[in-house]
């Protein structure tokens, strides 16, 4: 992976706990005052071969904050639709002058083919079912506004994990500061291999388990698709899964309820719990710009 | 089958240890090679007159010419991944004398006209090439081809590789052509109803890379069901590139039942894991997929134990193009034509002292038996003078930048290797030597 650019963030698997402490750091001292404009004269170009609402607006709000041009590059209407290829597009991305690239795209590993070909920092803003960085790191971030420290920590993340980019990036994140991890979801959501993705990973199949003296839940968009996919009845998953507030009592008082949005109410939460003063649901969406400052300023070698 | 333009005149391979399963042979002996035959097979210096040239082999594996059952040569239609021309080139200097074609062309291999086109001498084939036809017209897995019209044309076997022919009664039907005509029918065996949108093994490195994964259980189901069929008609049934330890278990029960049952298996599979994919490395991306360590075991075991019959490369050329984009979109397969040789030596003789013979004739007598080749696979008097000269000794890298494939995509660039192919005769004529 050293052939990378430096400041490239590709997935958080493969980052050192110094590295992540580092860019939380950094995002915290975005939050202070005015941004200096640090990447004032760079161009990030901002690459999207999927829809995307939060993760696009966050990424160019920070980019503007700290001064950088920002190019948007939609996979409609670009020559992406006349099938050049995803090298040849971030070749052109380059020679236009974009001194970084943040990428989302539906495949896994995209993120990585262009990162081995191009000079400069990629980010990885999704890829397929892989990871998703930036989303752990803001979650990482949201979760250390409210408690000094990670290690020890009961966490649960309950929905479709085999789906779910956010999942992984938080799993490889939260393992590595000491968080104690339980999976919840049915098999076809939650197989047993997702308990290999880190060590020390727990799955409960009912979320009553899962939750019962947690500090912090993390909910999951479910799709109505893939529960036809896997001919699981919706009203059954509701009944099972749902995050009602008489289940949130379960958990420790005043638990952290998290969800990367977009939040389906009366899906995989209630919308009492959607609004109940700890659900962070939103002041995770403002975090994100923070951190995704830092990564900014990190990719383009302006951290300090 | 090309044999050059110059007509063979003798060769004497000398003190060599010819290696020859099927003879049951393995001493140090002499090889006269005349007319495109073995012509003696002597102790040394017991041969009498001279040859027109003579290769020493003192100290080097003699053995009858390898013979790969499962090559993807891309002609008809698909000239800018590889010819007939540079993969059979691959292949001699892959210690290969033999190779069968697979139907998979453009257009399919379903018509003699194919078939005999693929064997015209223009095509400049520098090994001997045997096509395998499509089972069904175009690969759809709807009819059946001219079974009989495509035998007589030069086709030793049937497959639809690559699409599987999940139709009982179809299968059924060629198993019964297949009993007739004295042919294997060749399947690629996985169930795409389970399989789609999967591009690497069911497992946690799929897990961890956010791949949808093919389970093992979608190639055993498929083996287990036609083994049924293949009792049922007495047909011979073939499975190409096995890959799982349950479908070992799915053929070892059709062998006890005897039914006509064989497989091989190819070197990556026995060589490595779905780990190796690492970081969406597409050069590791094939199907069937690298599958599990416990899975890599079960096939070590099955070499070693004969119910593998043939290692068989499943080369399969692509441009980089095809190659250099998401793993997900990438195309399925790797070369392997010259690396198979020296992956057999290292892991299965070095690391897992398989004996030589048993490596022999993996290579050579037990695919000439899968497809029914006369007078191959064996360096009997009256042979064809098929030789594959190696030294299980050497060391050498692998720099597939050197490749005569017209194709790049191999994963064990920069491997390592112990065993090298020094020598491929055909016909009693050197078309390979190492220099």
């Amino acid at each position: 992976m050293s052939a990378f650019a430096r400041g490239s963030l590709l997935g958080i698997e493969h980052l050192q706990a110094e590295e992540i402490t580092g860019l939380l750091q950094l995002a915290r001292r975005m939050q202070r005052g005015q941004p200096r404009p640090v990447l004032r004269g760079k161009t990030v170009g901002l690459v999207f071969y999927e829809a995307s609402t939060r993760t696009r607006t966050s990424f160019e709000m920070a980019a503007k904050k700290l001064g950088a041009l920002t190019l948007l590059v939609h996979a409609s209407g670009s020559s992406i639709e006349k099938g050049e290829s995803l090298l040849d597009t971030g070749y052109t991305l380059r020679a236009v002058g974009c001194d970084a690239l943040v990428f989302r795209h539906p495949n896994a590993g995209a993120p990585h083919l262009i990162a081995a070909h191009l000079d400069v920092p990629i980010i990885n803003a999704g890829d397929g079912m892989h990871e998703h960085p930036s989303q752990a790191l803001l979650d990482a971030y949201t979760i250390l506004q409210h408690m000094k420290d990670l290690r020890g920590k009961h966490m649960a993340i309950v929905g479709d994990i085999y789906h779910s980019r956010v999942a992984r990036s938080n799993i490889h994140l939260l393992s590595k500061f000491g968080v104690q991890l339980t999976l919840c979801g049915p098999p076809e959501f939650v197989p047993e291999t997702a308990a290999t993705l880190a060590k020390g990973l727990r799955i409960a199949r009912h979320l009553e388990e899962a939750i019962r003296g947690a500090d912090v839940i993390m909910l999951l968009r479910v799709q109505k698709e893939r529960l036809a996919e896997m001919q699981f009845d919706v009203g059954e998953y509701i009944a099972r899964y749902q995050l009602t507030s008489a289940r949130l009592r379960l958990a420790k008082p005043g638990a952290l309820v998290m969800h990367p949005g977009p939040i389906i109410r009366g899906m995989e939460l209630s919308s009492e719990v959607a609004d109940a003063p700890q659900a962070v649901i939103r002041e995770e969406v403002r975090n994100g710009v923070l951190v995704r400052m830092a990564i900014l300023a990190r990719a383009l070698g302006k951290s300090k | 089958m090309s044999k050059g333009n110059s007509k063979p005149g003798s060769l004497l391979v000398r003190g060599g240890r010819v290696i020859d399963p099927l003879a049951r042979v393995d001493a140090e002996l002499d090889l006269l090679l005349r007319d495109g035959r073995v012509a003696e097979v002597s102790p040394p210096k017991k041969i009498r007159g001279s040859a027109d040239e003579t290769f020493d082999a003192r100290g080097l594996i003699v053995a009858p010419g390898f013979i790969d059952l499962h090559v993807h040569l891309r002609e008809p239609g698909q000239a800018y991944k590889e010819t007939i021309a540079t993969g059979t080139a691959a292949a001699a200097a892959g210690g290969f004398t033999s190779v069968c074609a697979m139907p998979n062309t453009v257009p399919v291999n379903d018509s003699p006209e194919i078939t005999a086109w693929i064997l015209q001498p223009e095509r400049g084939a520098v090994v001997n090439v045997f096509p395998i036809a499509a089972a069904t017209r175009g690969s759809l897995g709807e009819h059946l081809t001219d079974f009989r019209a495509l035998q007589r044309a030069g086709a030793v076997a049937f497959t639809d590789d690559g699409k599987p022919i999940l139709n009982p009664g179809l299968m059924q039907e060629a198993l019964r052509l297949s009993s007739e005509l004295h042919v294997p029918v060749i399947q690629h065996a996985e169930d795409t109803r389970q399989t789609g949108g999967c591009s690497m093994h069911e497992g946690p490195t799929a897990f961890r890379l956010g791949l949808r994964g093919m389970t093992a259980e979608a190639e055993a189901s498929v083996i287990e069901r036609d083994v049924q069929a293949a009792q049922a008609t007495g047909g011979h049934y073939h499975v190409a590139h096995l890959s799982t330890a349950e479908s070992l278990k799915a053929v070892r029960r059709g062998k006890r039942a005897h039914v006509q049952i064989t497989c091989e298996t190819t070197p990556h599979h026995f060589a490595l894991t779905d780990e190796d994919v690492g970081e969406y490395n597409t050069n590791f991306k094939m199907n069937p997929p690298l599958r599990s360590a416990a899975d890599r075991e079960a096939l070590q075991v099955a070499l070693a134990d004969g119910t593998v019959d043939a290692i068989a490369t499943d080369h399969a050329p692509h441009a980089l193009h095809e190659k250099q984009v998401e793993f997900e979109r990438a195309a399925f397969g790797i070369i392997g034509l010259e690396t198979a040789v020296g992956l057999v030596i290292t892991k299965l003789h070095r690391e897992r002292a398989v004996p030589l013979s048993r490596i022999v004739e993996l290579f050579s007598s037990g695919p000439a038996r899968v497809i029914g080749l006369k007078s191959r696979g064996s360096l009997q008097r009256g042979y064809h003078a098929d030789v594959t000269i190696f030294d299980p000794k050497a060391r050498w890298t692998y720099d597939v930048r050197k490749s005569r494939s017209l194709a790049r995509n191999s994963p064990f660039d920069g491997c390592h290797l112990t065993g090298r192919v020094l020598a491929t005769i055909i016909g009693g004529r050197m078309v390979y030597k190492q220099s």
